[in-house]
């Protein structure tokens, strides 16, 4: 894995803009599928406020770089995502299930209309310019370090008593409250850091963007896009959502060109395959592969 | 009851109304230290209401519960158990997608003395040992069955180290050779301390475990005493058993 982040830490010295950019939203994919896995593929709290998140760095970075540093810009947008998501969290994480997933998706149409009456009524406008010149290849190392980070950090936790304490919650909620988990803390906790990444994602994809207006922003495709890259790929091990953003991401820039419209297709499509067909994601299916070729393996070498 | 025994929970004017149903009508009854305190009447009397209530499933009404001389209403249920009370529930829940081993080291890391993973790992082997589970530690929990999922449950409970154990209906759904051995586990966990309250309908454990039994019947307490005593109460026999059934 070292050496894998090594290679991909080099690739803009040989690569094309055309290769850095696809591998810019891939990056992108990675860390926001990861960041979502880390809290709903754990808990089952399933989330579709990805957007909204994503969509709350991008217009912090928007009114911020004007004012500050990129880099503090940056850092903004990262804890605005925290303190929105705490708000959020502290008065919707006691709905289960369906009610949870509906009322996340409300939550970006909320926060867009929001904005968009906030942006008319007070600021006579409907869009923002975003002025900087930050390289592409900046861009693309940014990302690349907030996706590895992602990942380590997810898996870290997943090892610690926090990330038992959140597999215990998607088990069984009553029961790890009686075995003296503050799930409460817990869950807000977590909803708020997966946030944090989220938002700083959306601010570092915004240095890209010429200009802004709140449906660009407040998109909910990337919602439903990084829900099944995760499952995709396996919402139950940190590195999984890495290997299901690959597919859905290449997959998503070959149909651009020729069929723009079809790419929620596919996802359909993706999402009845998973269902059916790959309940842990690829990843378990490799996983179930490599341990059936190593039983193999060593049965051959005692004969 | 001997006055000069220790109470570890006690409980007064304890009330909870779901709508027009009063599901616990102004309870009262104190638990002495040590014992096996048995909590019984006929369906949907409140006795599984006044364990949710203790352990903070519901907000109570009005009342007070005294745990060791503190009030644990308006304690969150992570804080009761880390206070030291501990319960199992009467349908059977697991962590079903975790393995037996992870069920018991649950309640080790996170219950009234949290321990890190590797420590927990090392006492839930023990305890589930104790349970005679051990064989079956790395299976998933999903894959036990009914007996067995109740093991974890206890060892669970156990895990979290509590003073105070409360079993719903632990000894329900087993068969005659398993309800000997969980009459004597439940029995030796008393002997190491821990105080029990159990809520059951099988008669043979309540008359082999409990030393003092308080009934309940639409909400309210209608008799407290030996085993004996109040299943040859007639109002209990009434109330519970049904008449005829008494007689015979």
């Amino acid at each position: 894995m070292a050496l894998g982040a090594i290679i991909l830490a080099l690739l803009p010295m040989y690569a094309s803009n055309y290769v850095i950019s696809i591998f810019i939203v891939l990056f992108a994919n990675v860390a926001l599928a990861t960041a979502w896995a880390f809290f709903s593929g754990a808990t089952r709290y399933i989330s579709l406020a990805t957007a909204s998140f994503f969509g709350i760095g991008i217009y912090v970075l928007a009114i911020a770089h004007v004012y500050v540093p990129v880099p503090v810009a940056l850092a903004a947008a990262a804890i605005v995502g925290f303190l929105v998501a705490a708000v959020v969290g502290l008065s919707t994480l006691r709905l289960r299930g369906v009610y949870f997933v509906v009322f996340t998706f409300g939550l970006t149409e909320l926060i867009h209309q929001i904005i968009n009456w906030w942006e008319i009524n007070v600021n006579k406008t409907t869009s923002r310019y975003i002025f900087t010149d930050v390289p592409n290849v900046n861009i693309y190392e940014t990302l690349l370090v907030i996706a590895l980070i992602t990942i380590v950090g997810s898996w870290y936790v997943s090892k610690i008593r926090l990330g038992f304490a959140l597999r215990a919650i998607g088990e069984d909620e009553t029961v790890a409250r009686h075995s003296g988990i503050n799930t409460t803390r817990v869950k807000v906790l977590c909803f708020a850091l997966s946030a944090s990444v989220m938002s700083l994602v959306g601010a570092v994809l915004a240095l890209r963007y010429p200009y802004i207006d709140a449906s660009i922003a407040f998109n909910n495709s990337w919602s439903f896009q990084v829900l099944i890259a995760a499952l995709l790929g396996g919402a139950g091990r940190a590195w999984g959502p890495a290997v299901g953003a690959v597919p859905l991401v290449l997959l998503s820039d070959l149909l651009a060109g020729s069929f723009p419209h079809h790419f929620s297709i596919a996802l359909g499509l993706c999402f009845v395959v998973i269902v059916y067909f790959l309940p842990g994601g690829v990843t378990r299916l490799i996983l179930r592969l490599y341990h059936a070729w190593w039983a193999e393996q060593t049965k051959t070498r005692t004969h | 009851m001997a006055g000069r025994e220790q109470i570890i929970l006690s409980i007064r004017g304890l009330r909870k109304a779901f709508g027009g149903l009063v599901a616990a009508r102004d309870i009262s009854f104190d638990i002495p230290r040590g014992r096996i305190f048995g909590l019984i009447g006929p369906n949907g009397s409140g006795k599984t209401t006044v364990l949710n209530l203790i352990t903070a499933e519901f907000a109570a009404d009005s009342g007070s519960v005294l745990f060791e001389g503190k009030e644990i209403l308006g304690l969150q249920s992570f804080q009761v158990c880390r206070s030291k009370i501990a319960r199992t529930f009467q349908l059977v829940r697991v962590l079903p997608h975790m393995t037996t081993r992870e069920n018991v080291m649950l309640g080790r890391m996170f219950g009234s003395e949290p321990a890190s993973p590797s420590h927990a790992t090392r006492e839930a082997d023990q305890l589930l040992e104790r349970v005679g589970m051990a064989g079956k530690a790395d299976m998933f929990a999903a894959q036990l069955t009914y007996i067995d999922q109740k093991r974890i449950e206890l060892a669970r409970a156990l895990a979290t180290k509590p003073e105070l154990l409360l079993l719903d209906e632990w000894l329900a759904g087993l068969n005659p050779t398993e309800l000997r051995i969980g009459i004597d586990l439940i029995s030796r966990i008393r002997g190491e301390g821990v105080t029990i309250v159990m809520i059951e309908h099988v008669m043979e454990a309540i008359r082999a475990l409990c030393d003092h039994c308080v009934v309940l019947n639409a909400g309210e307490k209608i008799a407290e005493g030996s085993p004996q005593s109040v299943l040859s109460d007639p109002e209990v026999m009434h109330a519970y058993l049904g008449v005829d059934d008494a007689a015979a």
